[in-house]
């Protein structure tokens, strides 16, 4: 599904990626953890297209595509789905006309029929309902004035509503309870199959109890320092990073 | 006053002197003394240049350039009139009322064509213009050759109305100044959605001056949809006087014309009065657009609210002048002005000029400009969720605009304008 192959990246002439490899095969979920400024987000960030990130050398390969040639607007069209550490406000713009905007995007990229507003707001009401929303949510502004805990689930909501081919959940848990992070990662359960992909990014094992991943990656200083299952994140909320870092 | 000279200003008289015995109302001796004097008045100010402080930020000389002739009097081409949005209807081609388009109804309110009885305009036209301090005005008043007159009787809610003026093609530029007479008696009502357009290729000017007298408690929404085609200038002038208790709503889009200028002086001449100018500048290419705002708080108790929004794209051009001016016995002056820019291009300039006068000391105003980019951030989040960057560009823009169009309280002129912009939109393309 997704296959990163020597990636690096710098931003104003910093090195932040130091060459990253990573294959994550179709219907698995992998979860990246590491310090702050390991280069979590930037690598998130960069997958989805923000041009802030010069690439400097390697490759990534997204469902047969060069994911790195694709304008961000293409990479979702294509199946890449990012759940936003911090999602941006949109005043102005509703949050309902904000989703089926881009649902009607995406579904206009893979050649199926645009939803008009009544079958929007089946679809949309059935999802909400799932993830405990309140609707009322629908007619404020997107992001705006939603807290912490319904940003996070607003991004959980666009995801079910676009069902991508390839999560990247960039600290989708920070600022969540724990009835919230159980919503969230339910939200990502449901979507599981042999067609869907997640790269979870996160700084603690919390989340990994509810979202089992299959790998656990360890990015430090803008490299994999090691990678292995589950049991990986569980000796890292035990023993921290220290160990990691010194052999990085 | 400083003036530009060139031409085109000195045909625009001359045009006066050899009309003036056969203008509309030539024989009314009040009439005939108030065009004489408004022509003199231009003489003697000429189109102003940018010297004069009122128009540091906007040059004529593009306008003054144009050799401009009378419209022709025998029109033939079929309009492109848009379906109608309210129950009545006047329209205007090349500032001639134009009877059999129009759908004046039938009742209380007086509503027609000033030309076709001037008599009765007597005192009332002039009243509120100020020619002699506005060369533009005066010229409107020198060739006015018709407008429209409005008047709504005490107590009457007349609804909505609609004064639709189109320029057509011709092979001349030409220039129009109507005159609109519009006055509400105590407690009257009336929603007016006026609409200016203009065939794209025909360079004309479009001067129209307005005087809107508000009595007591009555209340008139003012929707302004200003369209000119690619070549047209337009330069309006809006004089409102609002009662004790009465309301002005002015709501202004332009987005069109190769030059505009929305110029509003309201006088909030009795206590508890209100006004509220709000708009909306869409600008691209090397468009030009000036909204000038003149408001005197003349007495206690009044209330003023206007916001601004531009979008400049291009090497486009826009202006904002806002002066408020409290008069020292208009104690509890409620004042606020907010003029916020958006600008698509590096090329693209916006010029913000508010200025507060207050001579009384019990009055909150303030005021507030912003200038600003696309936001960034905005912007990838919408790409990121597959939408393609034009689209999400035209959303962040469109939200922008939003709480300026939402202040129109009325659906059917918030709609018009909704769909003005969206034409806009489309025309950008």
């Amino acid at each position: 599904m997704l296959k990163i192959e020597g990636l690096t990246a710098e931003v104003e002439g910093k090195l932040i990626l130091r060459g990253i490899d990573l294959d994550l095969p179709p219907g698995e979920v992998h979860a990246i953890m590491g310090p702050n400024g390991a280069g979590k987000s930037t690598l998130a960030y960069l997958l989805a297209g923000r041009e802030d990130y010069a690439v400097t050398g390697g490759t990534v390969r997204f469902a047969g595509q060069d994911l790195l040639a694709l304008a961000p607007e293409a990479r979702a069209a294509a199946g890449l789905f990012l759940a936003f550490q911090h999602p941006v406000e949109l005043p102005g713009v509703g949050n309902a006309l904000f989703l089926r905007t881009a649902l009607n995007a995406i579904r206009r990229a893979r050649g199926e029929d645009e939803l008009d507003a009544m079958q929007f707001l089946k679809l949309v009401r059935e999802r909400m309902r799932s993830l405990a929303m309140p609707e009322d949510m629908l007619k404020r502004s997107a992001n705006v004035g939603f807290s912490g805990g319904e940003k996070k689930r607003n991004e959980v909501l666009q995801m079910a509503l676009m069902r991508p081919k390839l999560a990247i959940l960039d600290e989708t848990d920070s600022g969540l309870d724990i009835d919230a992070l159980r919503i969230v990662a339910e939200g990502v359960n449901a979507l599981r199959g042999p067609d869907f992909s997640a790269l979870v990014i996160t700084h603690h094992q919390r989340l990994l109890d509810y979202l089992v991943p299959d790998r656990v990656h360890v990015l430090i200083g803008g490299r994999i320092v090691q990678s292995g299952g589950p049991e990986l994140a569980r000796k890292l909320e035990a023993e921290g990073y220290g160990f990691l870092q010194a052999a990085a | 006053m400083s003036k530009l000279t060139p031409g085109g200003a000195e045909a625009l008289l001359r045009r006066y002197e050899g009309l003036s015995s056969r203008l509309p109302g030539a024989r009314l001796p009040w009439l005939a003394s108030l065009r004489a004097a408004a022509a003199a008045a231009f003489r003697a100010q000429g189109l102003p240049s940018r010297r004069a402080e009122a128009w540091r930020y906007t040059d004529l000389r593009p306008i003054a350039e144009v050799e401009f002739a009378e419209p022709l009097l025998s029109v033939t081409a079929a309009l492109p009139l848009p379906a109608q949005r309210l129950p009545r209807r006047a329209i205007f081609v090349d500032g001639r009322f134009r009877e059999g388009l129009s759908e004046l109804g039938d009742d209380a309110v007086a509503l027609g064509s000033l030309a076709a009885d001037l008599p009765a305009a007597e005192g009332r036209l002039g009243r509120l213009a100020r020619p002699e301090e506005h060369p533009l005005a005066a010229l409107n008043t020198a060739l006015f050759e018709d407008g429209l007159t409005v008047t709504v009787p005490a107590g009457i809610d007349a609804g909505g109305l609609e004064l639709s003026h189109f320029v057509l093609a011709a092979e001349r530029p030409l220039a129009c100044h109507p005159r609109h007479l519009i006055r509400l008696e105590a407690g009257a009502r009336l929603l007016l959605l006026e609409s200016a357009q203009g065939d794209v290729a025909t360079r004309y000017l479009h001067n129209p001056v307005f005087e809107i007298e508000i009595a007591e408690g009555a209340s008139l929404v003012h929707v302004r949809l200003s369209q000119e085609g690619e070549a047209g200038f337009q330069l309006g002038t809006i004089y409102a006087r609002i009662e004790a208790g009465g309301t002005y709503d002015n709501f202004t889009l332009n987005a069109g014309g190769r030059l505009v200028r929305n110029e509003i002086h309201a006088v909030l001449a009795g206590p508890e009065a209100a006004c509220h100018m709000n708009g909306a500048q869409l600008l691209r290419d090397g468009q030009h657009a000036d909204t000038t705002t003149v408001l005197d708080h003349a007495a206690p108790d009044c209330r003023s609210r206007q916001t601004y929004k531009t979008v400049l794209s291009g090497r486009s051009r826009g202006v904002f002048q806002g002066r408020i001016h409290v008069h020292q016995l208009a104690q509890r002056t409620d004042g606020y002005q907010m003029n916020q820019a958006l600008l698509l291009s590096p090329e693209a300039e916006i010029d913000s000029k508010p200025q507060l006068e207050i001579y009384a000391d019990d009055v909150k105003c303030s005021h507030g400009a912003t200038v600003g980019a696309l936001d960034a951030d905005q912007l990838f989040y919408l790409r990121a969720r597959g939408i393609p960057e034009p689209a999400a560009r035209t959303m962040l823009i469109d939200a922008f605009l939003q709480d300026v169009v939402d202040t129109i309280a009325e659906g059917p002129a918030r709609d018009a304008v909704a769909t003005a912009i969206a034409d806009w939109w489309r025309g950008q393309a």
